[in-house]
């Protein structure tokens, strides 16, 4: 993909495999809790309402990623569960898998959480979720417009996105 | 797939697209004298600097951990080996060296023996109390607080000044450890 001087993204993007919706839905937190960005594609049941399906969301992978730390066969650490951890410490969990879909999930060093919803026999995102962190920088952090912390409103960033996403695997 | 290894400074700063560093070097003189101007005091300019400096640093620092693949850093003393070795040469094409650390290494000072923001600058005598490059403290101190650092970064030796190099002290305040944001009531 090519972007505004030609410089490429880099990491380069998997190629797509498939076409058509493989995905259904995208969270993007920061580190505050915020929604940045709720993007749906393929989402037939919605039993809360938005702010709360943020909520409960989040709270999810919050508690996910503190129990998966505490629950670490090798880690050194005798750190008690419910102890706020340091972001990025101890080991992180990158996705689960339900009969029904897959959640992948992917958290930088700067708090920001970037979850992405496929149907179930999707293989490992982690790749792809750098690719969008890294589409989230180019359009969102570099746009000067733009205030950190507060929810994504770019007409561009969302359109890259759709893009991707739909070559997708 | 395991995750891609991090990239060296020198990979990064291949890549990334350039701008002559005269046009930077001459923008950045601009946005002082402008600063001059408008606020008169060298200690407000300082500060204002420090406050530019901390608007990019939280911007930068997704932009570095995007393109540099570093992983989480253990402790301070690598972070400030990414920040030196990394950081600076993707961004400002430069390395720094880590030195000085302390007894319980949370303080370390970072040197720069080349500074392209100072090309062809000479600090006149109204001037004598401007860190003009104080935009690079607050920088540092906007991205390590968005990694849950709290630091607090000053300047021990500036060659405008007349010393030999430019010496960054980056001191450890505390790490911020992840909370949940929301209260439980809501």
């Amino acid at each position: 993909m090519q972007f505004f001087g030609g410089s490429d993204i880099s990491p380069l993007p998997p190629p797509p495999t498939a076409s058509g919706n493989n995905a259904h839905m995208m969270y993007v937190f920061n580190r505050n809790g915020v929604c940045l960005l709720y993007r749906e594609w393929n989402r037939s049941l919605r039993t809360l309402n938005a702010q709360q399906d943020h909520k409960l969301m989040f709270g999810l992978l919050f508690s996910l990623k503190s129990l998966t730390a505490k629950m670490d066969p090798t880690s050194v650490e005798k750190g008690n569960l419910g102890v706020p951890q340091l972001t990025g410490q101890g080991c992180s969990f990158h996705s689960f898998r339900t009969n029904t879909y897959r959640l992948s999930f992917m958290e930088s060093p700067s708090g920001i959480k970037i979850i992405l919803v496929t149907h179930p026999r999707t293989g490992d995102l982690r790749e792809s979720l750098k690719y969008i962190y890294n589409l989230y920088v180019e359009y969102v952090v570099k746009n000067p417009l733009y205030s950190p912390g507060m929810p994504i409103r770019s007409e561009l960033f969302n359109m890259t996105l759709d893009q991707y996403v739909r070559g997708l695997g | 797939m395991p995750p891609a290894a991090p990239r060296s400074g020198d990979a990064i700063f291949a890549n990334v697209e350039r701008v002559n560093a005269e046009l930077f070097t001459l923008t950045y003189g601009a946005i002082v004298r402008q600063l001059l101007t408008d606020l008169e005091e060298v200690e407000e300019v300082n500060k204002q600097l420090d406050q530019m400096g901390y608007n990019i640093g939280i911007r930068l620092i997704d932009e570095f951990l995007a393109k540099s693949n570093v992983s989480r850093c253990v402790d301070f003393k690598e972070t400030a080996e990414a920040i030196a070795k990394v950081g600076f040469k993707m961004f400002l094409g430069v390395t720094a060296s880590v030195t000085n650390w302390d007894a319980d290494g949370t303080s370390c000072s970072l040197v720069l023996e080349d500074n392209p923001l100072v090309d062809f600058v000479e600090l006149p005598d109204t001037c004598q109390g401007l860190y003009y490059c104080n935009i690079l403290s607050g920088v540092v101190r906007g991205a390590l607080e968005m990694v849950s650092m709290k630091t607090e970064v000053t300047w021990i030796r500036d060659m405008l000044r007349g010393d030999d190099a430019y010496e960054l002290q980056v001191k450890l305040l505390k790490q911020v450890p992840e909370e949940y944001p929301y209260k439980d009531d809501e």
